[in-house]
């Protein structure tokens, strides 16, 4: 790399960048400043938490497939609530509830988002940190807060929050309608606050960090498109979370001190309510304000990742990189214009419902764009199928068929009869679940060297990856057909009705897969733990990647850069680009281009 | 059915050991390359194994559409559901089409393309006119759906007083529906929780000289071709009035009215005879002795044989019971329903007998 003399090129961080003082376990370990810590912190915490949820959703699937037998799990797991091994039907709803909270909020915002934008916005941007360090470690650790609040809420006595994650009041807001509603949802509610606190913190910090911090030469068309992604979901994060907030505010009132925002007219448990006045839809709208966007808060940084691990294992640039940042900015406009489309039935105005159905299919232009431009980068590439590859081609098929069924849900009329059914179940766990959880799989994969210093097993990955994306497919594929017969969600057992009778085989199937598709994270888990302590030393870019993270050395040292910061000449997906003869590559006899080599003489110079 | 479902799965199961048997196989035969990066070995397997990935995926939808359908709901029984439907299946076709294709480009790529043979890739990064081909294409076919499906949804919630419906009132609690129609003047009298005492168990205004006519029921009649108006009435929490063979759901919100209409054109009588709830019923049925024979075998009570029955559902999470919060439905003649109706109390009837 060649210095050039250039003093404005010496930013204020670099003068810093080396200087040993000594560290405290406490100091390194628990309350660390240090953004590559503070990452390591929130993708453990996120995992553990997805143990939880994806152990509670075997728990309930177990009870959808087999409603009369008896499990002694039940009784282990539930205590009072599983007595005999009879699963109890507000503990069902608890389950629900509790597992779909978890999975989107935190381990799938938090545990995803918090990983990587963590790792990788100063890594990839050429910063020795984030913008402010002791924010992060205070995001970090009210996000640990909220986290053990969520799990404490397990234990109240009268059981945990249990309305669903929408927690729609007065269901919500009413210990007489469910006893989730009491101390449980009480608990919830301050978690979620605390939550909401974390993620402001967290995603003012990014936005900073990638506005302000970025090296020389990183202008904004040559940032990679991992930032990107992480970008704009600080940004959708910062504009839609403070609704939640004001929304769980007026609840909290609503349930504490006697206001009616979203109560009114409400007979229960033998006595009138005073409330008059509010109105249940009102919540909807505030829920969903934060709602729809948050599942491009959880999709959008699993859509970075994949950019950026696609381009590398396919050893070609990402196709249409402009097209891509584009279709960010248009997903991430559109995403707060249409949260109404969950709303459809709920009572409010059907020109709203029209409205909503245009925006909503609007939407599905940029994704579209998306999914394309994945496919083409494929083409004449030269695939390298390390872990991390596989599970980004895996969400790009879920992406795609849970996406599409979105257009059914999307189009007003068409959502009247799969409102709330299985079938909606199956379209975001598909579109938004899975391929997130995939993003995060192909994520950790993939910067498992960086994070650790150690290379995980690819043969391990690779058995993690097949018995996961068939499993997948087996629990959400069927889905749809017993949403399309009719079959509500959040029920605890179909029994009830002869009519859904033909449906319980369909619901034995789902549970099987459910039930091996867990097991296969076991493989996973093993794999992860046991390569922290006897994975391989991987060599410094193991993967022959671009992007700036892998300049640094394989040890973690405060300030990323031994030296000084690197400077940047070009985008990040310079892969097989030829020189001007086409005799070689640019750089005889390696295909990709580091983002810190300047430009070249025998090399034709794009706009980026 | 249930033997070709396990065997599916003992099939799929037998797919993933096979994998994993090959490439624990294939870790073994090379223990020098232990960096855990793709060589081109493990680039040709996995390439090897997104073609079959892509076959298995194409089986799986065929196989669920060969077994399931049979489980989806049956023709429409109401009017608007018909056009529903027409605009699902046009939406299904379009979106099976594109999921084939798609994912044929996209694993048959994967495979195409596997990092063998010192294979080198393009340089290839924007093609101006590509993008535009397949961002306009979205663009069109899109706004044929929306087009179609805002008429659709335009004609279903726009309700029309000449008409004529006649209204009837559902009102849900924990974990009841309850039902009331308006009676001669077809106007409901007004409600409001405050009023409910005793058996004025939907709190009616019975001041309201409206109301003295209505006709609190347990179950829902509906004569067939005539439009019914659903006003829609919550005493505690949210629920939400399912019709799925219907094609209907509005949500019943406490603190306001939300309405509904539709016109059933199919008599429950006419439903029974038809030949796929024939089908449907007699699978049930078959499902159901199985069952009885091991609860007999218990020493439980046998199951009921089934019958079809239109029905309403609660479709929004409301409680413990919300799983079991239902009414039946019954589709008849104006005649059957004239009949029945004047058998049936009116309020003023109930509150002073
Ligand atoms: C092994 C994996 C999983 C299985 C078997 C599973 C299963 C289910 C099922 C059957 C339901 C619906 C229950 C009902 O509505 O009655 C559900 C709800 C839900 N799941 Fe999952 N799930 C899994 C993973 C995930 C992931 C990765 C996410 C991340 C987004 C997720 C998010 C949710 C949400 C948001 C709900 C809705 C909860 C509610 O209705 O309040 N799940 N899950
Ligand atoms: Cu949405
Ligand atoms: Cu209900």
């Amino acid at each position: 790399m060649s210095t050039e003399a250039n003093v404005h090129a010496v930013d204020h961080h670099d003068d810093h960048g080396h200087h040993h003082h000594k560290q405290t376990f406490i100091d390194k370990y628990i309350f660390s400043t240090d953004h590559k810590m503070i990452s390591k912190q929130y993708l453990i915490t996120g995992l553990f938490m997805g143990i939880i949820g994806i152990a509670m959703s075997l728990l309930f699937r177990m009870q959808l497939a087999w409603p009369d037998t008896h499990f002694t799990i039940y009784e282990i797991f539930l205590g009072k609530w599983g007595a005999d091994g009879v699963m109890d039907p507000n503990v069902y709803l608890a389950l629900v509830t509790i597992h779909g909270t978890i999975m989107v909020f935190f381990v799938l915002t938090a545990g995803l988002s918090g990983t990587f934008s963590n790792l990788l916005i100063p890594l990839q941007i050429g910063a020795r940190d984030m913008a402010s360090g002791f924010l992060n470690m205070i995001s970090y650790w009210m996000f640990f807060l909220s986290s053990i609040i969520m799990l404490l809420s397990l234990f109240v006595e009268a059981g945990p929050a249990n309305a669903g994650w929408t927690i729609y009041p007065p269901l919500s807001a009413l210990p007489q309608a469910i006893p989730g509603s009491g101390a449980g949802m009480t608990l919830w509610l301050t978690s979620m606050a605390i939550f909401i606190a974390s993620s402001l913190l967290g995603s003012l910090n990014y936005i900073v960090t990638v506005i302000n911090l970025r090296t020389k030469g990183m202008s904004m068309t040559r940032l990679p498109l991992t930032i990107w992604a992480f970008f704009l979901t600080a940004i959708i994060g910062v504009v839609s979370f403070p609704v939640l907030l004001s929304a769980a505010l007026m609840l909290i009132m609503d349930r504490s001190f006697g206001t009616s925002f979203f109560l009114s007219d409400i007979y229960i448990a033998g006595e009138v309510l005073h409330n008059q006045g509010g109105s249940p839809v009102l919540f909807e709208h505030l829920f969903w304000f934060l709602g729809h966007p948050e599942v491009y808060i959880v999709i959008l940084p699993a859509l970075g990742i994949t950019s950026e691990i696609i381009a590398t294992n396919s050893r070609k640039p990402i196709f249409g990189y402009r097209a891509m940042i584009a279709s960010i900015l248009a997903i991430a406009f559109l995403s707060t214009i249409v949260w109404a489309h969950h709303m459809f039935v709920s009572g409010m105005n059907p020109f709203l419902g029209s409205v909503f159905t245009f925006t909503t299919l609007l939407i599905a232009i940029p994704s579209a764009v998306k999914a394309f431009n994945y496919i083409t980068t494929l083409w004449k590439g030269n695939l390298q199928f390390n872990p991390a590859m596989l599970f980004s081609i895996g969400l790009v098929s879920t992406f795609i068929s849970g996406g599409l069924t979105g257009i059914i849900l999307g189009d007003s009329a068409l959502d009247i009869n799969v409102h709330d059914t299985y079938f909606v179940v199956a379209h975001f766990h598909l579109v938004m679940g899975i391929s997130a959880l995939y993003g995060f799989f192909a994520g950790i994969y993939h910067w498992f060297p960086k994070m650790f210093g150690k290379m995980m097993n690819k043969n391990l990955g690779y058995i993690h990856f097949w018995v996961t994306v068939i499993g997948a497919y087996g629990i959400f594929f069927p889905m749809h057909f017993i949403g399309m017969a009719g079959l509500p969600r959040r029920y605890y057992t179909n029994t009830a009705f002869p009519y859904f009778d033909d449906l319980a085989n369909i619901n034995v199937v789902i549970t099987i897969f459910a039930i091996i598709t867990a097991a296969a994270q076991l493989v996973f888990l093993y794999n992860f733990i046991s390569s922290i302590f006897y994975g391989k030393r991987p060599t410094k870019n193991p993967w022959r990647s671009n992007t700036l993270e892998w300049t640094t050395e394989i040890k973690h040292i405060h300030g990323n850069w031994d030296g000084d910061i690197p400077h940047v000449y070009r985008w990040s997906y310079d892969y097989s680009k030829l020189n001007k003869d086409e005799t070689d590559y640019v750089l005889a006899g390696q295909d990709f281009i580091p983002q810190n080599i300047p430009i070249q003489e025998n090399e034709e110079e794009m706009n980026h | 059915m249930t033997v070709f479902l396990v065997l599916t799965v003992l099939f799929l199961f037998a797919i993933t050991i096979w994998q994993m048997k090959k490439i624990f196989n294939l870790s073994r035969l090379k223990p020098q390359d232990n960096s855990q990066i793709a060589t081109e070995n493990d680039n040709n397997n996995q390439g090897k194994l997104m073609l079959g990935f892509l076959v298995f995926f194409y089986i799986f939808l065929i196989v669920g559409f060969w077994n399931w359908t049979s489980v989806l709901l049956p023709e429409s029984g109401s009017e608007h559901g018909k056009d529903i439907d027409q605009l699902m299946l046009i939406s299904m076709i379009l979106i099976f089409t594109v999921l084939i294709i798609t994912h044929f480009l996209l694993l048959y790529f994967a495979f195409k393309y596997r990092g063998i043979k010192n294979r080198k890739a393009i340089f290839f990064a924007d093609n101006d006119q590509l993008e535009f081909v397949w961002t306009i294409i979205p663009v069109i076919v899109l706004s044929g759906l929306i087009i179609y499906g805002l008429f659709t949804w335009t004609d279903i919630m726009n309700i029309h007083e000449d008409d004529d419906p006649i209204i009837v009132e559902l009102y849900a609690k924990q974990f009841i529906w309850e039902a009331r129609y308006s009676g001669q003047d077809n106007t409901l009298g007004q409600a409001n929780v405050r009023f409910i005492e005793g058996v004025n168990t939907m709190g009616v205004d019975v001041s309201d000289a409206y109301a003295a006519d209505d006709v609190p029921a347990r179950e829902l009649h509906l004569p067939v071709g005539r439009k019914v108006l659903f006003k829609m009435r919550s005493q505690d929490v949210l629920h939400s009035a399912y019709m799925p063979h219907f094609r209907a759901q509005m949500n019943v919100v406490p603190g306001m009215i939300t309405q509904f209409a539709l016109t059933p054109d199919i008599t429950t009588a006419d439903a029974r005879q038809s030949d796929e709830i024939i089908k449907k019923v007699a699978n049930i049925n078959k499902l159901r002795e199985e069952k009885s024979k091991g609860l007999v075998a218990k020493g439980f009570e046998a199951l009921d044989p089934y019958e079809f029955d239109y029905l309403l559902l609660c479709n929004k999470i409301c409680g413990a019971s919300h799983y079991n919060m239902q009414m039946k439905i019954i589709v008849e003649t104006q005649e059957e329903f004239d009949a029945w109706i004047a058998e049936q109390k009116t309020l003023s009837q109930t509150l002073n007998p």
